[in-house]
């Protein structure tokens, strides 16, 4: 189905800002797992985007924090859209 | 490391007496060691900074280029010796600082731990507690920031996450100085057994509960003496590098580790389930505790950040922070610097002079050129320093030092850095010394080492000191754009190295770049000046010791074997570097100058002071240069000045932080043949025009 491919491959860096969305899995080597999930990159998280234009570094809101992150990691956290609509806090 | 302390039991069989605040205690002196732990950005150095004020030590951790600091605060007959952990994240073996800051805990077991929160971030600061419980179940949690909380709208009740935790929770705010007492006086409760921790531990998720036990039943009875066996078995299934190449290498036996290699192997994301784990645990904690009374409104941080992160505003704002921090160096610092030079240097070495000239030559010179002249100079950059040290301390405290690193981290990936190394570069603008040092904040071993080879390429004061003397005497009126021009030319080779290192050198991943911003909030003069002393004392201690060194064998040779410069080994070095010195229009004087500037780069000018026979720097050495050197030949001069080797105190820190001599001994060849290369190619174009 074409909704749902689009949908699987929905990353951090293709949500605009002002967006929220959840986190569905991090692809990456052991030590950017380790880093994110410290900071609270967890499968289920809720993240707001706060910032995401060009090519640059992204912002995001998670657990009551701002993060930002290399372009480069932002594409390796993917992400579904938030039906829930709760505050991610 | 603590072989002398008493550890403080509580009283076997009798009911602890019930104590009011700030009531005397009835037992005598004890000494316990408490443990500072908390993330970054929770104002731990501020508790710590209040608590121990300047009679902290300074040092490193043993084996590691990461700072330590410890300090003795008294309280009601205890001291407190308190050591204060490297601010991180996590206990993952993720960085040098976790893994310090867990083996200390567990090593050392401190008598309390005392972990710093900040009561506007709470569920991502509880992360840590989480880590911390199963190692030392003495803990006390210091809610701080409570203040800045709620002007961003959140609250916390104490007491509730006090109950939901099961070890005391005292509200404060550092900042304020408000709660500090209480904090320590619950330490001391704690550690007297006044107060009993009961913490209600974190559980591993339902999912990965089976295959922990499996592991823990495999390294059973392999696991060495101060850590918890338990502790083992699930950083095993974090897949911490540090444990799992313990365990590997030192305590399973081959076939045993074979079967929790092969249970690892299937569960190489356990980290994220773990994690997970530890933050439905938060997440219980808080649920009662935190309230959002104002949720939704748009705070000051939410405010500020729409500007200062801004790819254009931002960049703006930043490049106007930086113009304002170059005015007030030259406005104020350079004028302070230019003072101390003449009036304390001056005085100190023709009281010297006076004092010495019974001694034999070689003496005096020694003192007055070699000491004096050198480190002597290099002190006088203090001001300098000062004002740099000052506004960075504001800026990082402020929380706008993370914006303006996000800002700049589109521009430094075209070195294959990111954000965080800018703030080391531009600290290089004072001096490269801190610069140096301050690469420490980057995570990957492999940018700390680029950002390292390219700190001397930022101008440093002393050497815009030298081109704002020598610019106008070539160039007059427009000086002021040849300096500029000068600086932007460093920059430019700044980046077209960093390019070129990254891409042929340094090849390979690329460091993640993932930083915290943290919450804007006012100042505390407190933590600045502490930070600015610091970092003022350890560059006094520096030109007290390395950079001394280094003058007085650069004096030694340019004095030996006949104490005359022009005869000297310096000399010699010069005139045989005259073919090269032909092909930019310099003489072997303007060489021996540059080559002197190894000592300290200011010391260019007085190099040709002497050279030319002016005496120092005086007003005839102006007419002396321009009829020495053509404009082309001057502006190579200026160019090779810029990029030259990095000065001797530079050096000695590369080496300090690299641990490296092929490191070191390639920055400077590299700057050596790059400064060279560009006064040639300088020189050559312009003299065509």
């Amino acid at each position: 189905m074409k909704l749902s491919t689009m949908h699987d491959d929905l990353t951090l860096s293709g949500v605009a800002r002002g967006e929220r969305v959840r986190l569905r899995s991090i692809a990456g080597g052991h030590e950017l797992l380790s880093r994110l999930a410290s900071l609270g990159f967890t499968p289920g998280a809720r993240l707001s985007v706060v910032q995401n234009r060009g090519r640059g570094p992204i912002i995001v809101e998670l657990r009551g924090t701002r993060v930002a992150l290399g372009r480069r990691e932002a594409t390796r956290i993917m992400v579904e859209r938030d039906g829930g609509g709760q505050d991610g806090r | 490391m603590a072989a002398d302390r008493t550890h403080v039991q509580p009283p076997a069989g009798s009911a602890p007496p019930v104590l009011g605040p700030g009531q005397a205690v009835l037992s005598g002196e004890v000494t316990i060691i408490v443990a500072l732990a908390g993330q970054p950005n929770v104002g731990k150095s501020t508790v710590f900074n209040l608590l121990t004020g300047l009679g902290q030590h300074v040092g490193n951790w043993p084996g590691k280029t990461v700072e330590q600091k410890t300090g003795v605060y008294r309280y009601n007959g205890t001291t407190i010796h308190l050591v204060d952990l490297p601010g991180t994240y996590s206990l993952t073996a993720n960085s040098p600082e976790e893994v310090i800051a867990r083996d200390y805990v567990i090593q050392a077991q401190p008598d309390v731990v005392v972990a710093i929160v900040n009561a506007a971030s709470l569920e991502r600061n509880l992360y840590l507690v989480a880590e911390l419980l199963p190692l030392s179940r003495r803990l006390v949690v210091g809610l701080n920031m409570v203040d800045v909380a709620a002007a961003e709208g959140v609250s916390v009740e104490p007491q509730v996450l006090e109950a939901a935790l099961g070890v005391p929770v005292v509200p404060m705010s550092a900042r304020r100085n408000e709660g500090v007492r209480e904090l320590i006086e619950t330490v001391d409760r704690v550690a007297r057994g006044e107060i009993a921790c009961r913490p209600n531990l974190p559980e591993i998720r339902a999912d990965h509960r089976q295959v922990l036990d499996e592991i823990h039943a495999l390294v059973a009875g392999c696991v060495p003496a101060p850590y918890p066996a338990d502790w083992i078995a699930l950083k095993l299934l974090e897949g911490d590098v540090e444990v799992t190449a313990m365990m590997r290498d030192r305590c399973l036996p081959p076939e045993r580790w074979e079967k929790v290699h092969t249970i690892l192997m299937a569960h190489e994301d356990a980290i994220l389930s773990v994690a997970s784990g530890r933050y439905e645990w938060v997440g219980r904690m808080i649920r009662a505790a935190v309230i959002h009374p104002r949720a939704g409104q748009i705070t000051l941080t939410e405010r500020l950040d729409r500007w200062t992160t801004h790819p254009v505003w931002g960049l703006l704002l930043l490049t106007g922070a930086l113009g304002l921090v170059f005015w007030l160096t030259f406005a104020i610092g350079t004028p302070l610097q230019e003072l101390l030079d003449t009036v304390l240097l001056g005085s100190l070495s023709s009281f010297l002079t006076t004092a010495l000239s019974g001694a034999p030559a070689w003496l005096s010179g020694l003192v007055v050129d070699g000491i004096l002249g050198g480190a002597g100079t290099v002190v006088t950059f203090l001001p300098i320093l000062i004002l740099f040290f000052a506004i960075l301390a504001l800026m990082e405290d402020v929380g706008y030092m993370a914006r303006a690193a996000f800002v700049m981290d589109r521009f430094m990936h075209l070195m294959g850095l990111h954000g965080k190394s800018f703030m080391p570069l531009f600290l290089g603008f004072g001096c490269n010394v801190p610069a140096v040092v301050g690469t420490r904040i980057i995570d990957s071993p492999k940018a700390r080492l680029l950002t390292m080879l390219l700190a001397p390429l930022v101008p440093c004061a002393a050497r815009l000191a030298v081109i704002v003397f020598l610019a106008p005497i070539f160039f007059a009126g427009a000086a002021p754009l040849v300096a500029l021009g000068l600086i932007a030319f460093n920059l430019f080779v700044l980046g077209v190295v960093g390019a070129l290192i990254n891409k042929w050198v340094l090849r390979g991943e690329r460091a993640a770049f993932i930083m915290e911003l943290p919450l804007y909030h006012r100042p505390s003069l407190r933590t600045i000046g502490i930070q600015v002393w610091q970092n003022s004392s350890e560059f006094l201690r520096k030109a007290g010791s390395l950079i001394l060194v280094m003058s007085v064998v650069v004096w030694a040779l340019a004095s030996l074997p006949n104490g005359d410069i022009q005869t000297s080994y310096l000399a010699s070095a010069g005139r045989a570097l005259e073919p090269v010195g032909a092909l930019m229009g310099l003489d072997w004087r303007m060489l021996v100058a540059l080559l002197s500037s190894f000592v300290a780069k200011e010391n260019a000018i007085a190099t040709l002071g002497i050279l030319f026979g002016t005496g120092e720097a005086g007003v005839g050495l102006g007419s002396a240069l321009q009829s020495a050197l053509t404009p082309a030949a001057a502006l190579a001069f200026l160019v090779v000045e810029m990029l030259f080797i990095p000065c001797a105190a530079t050096v000695a820190v590369i080496k300090q932080e690299s641990k490296s001599w092929i490191w070191t001994l390639m920055s400077v060849g590299m700057l050596l043949g790059l400064s060279l290369a560009a006064g040639i190619l300088v020189y050559q174009i312009v003299r065509g025009w």
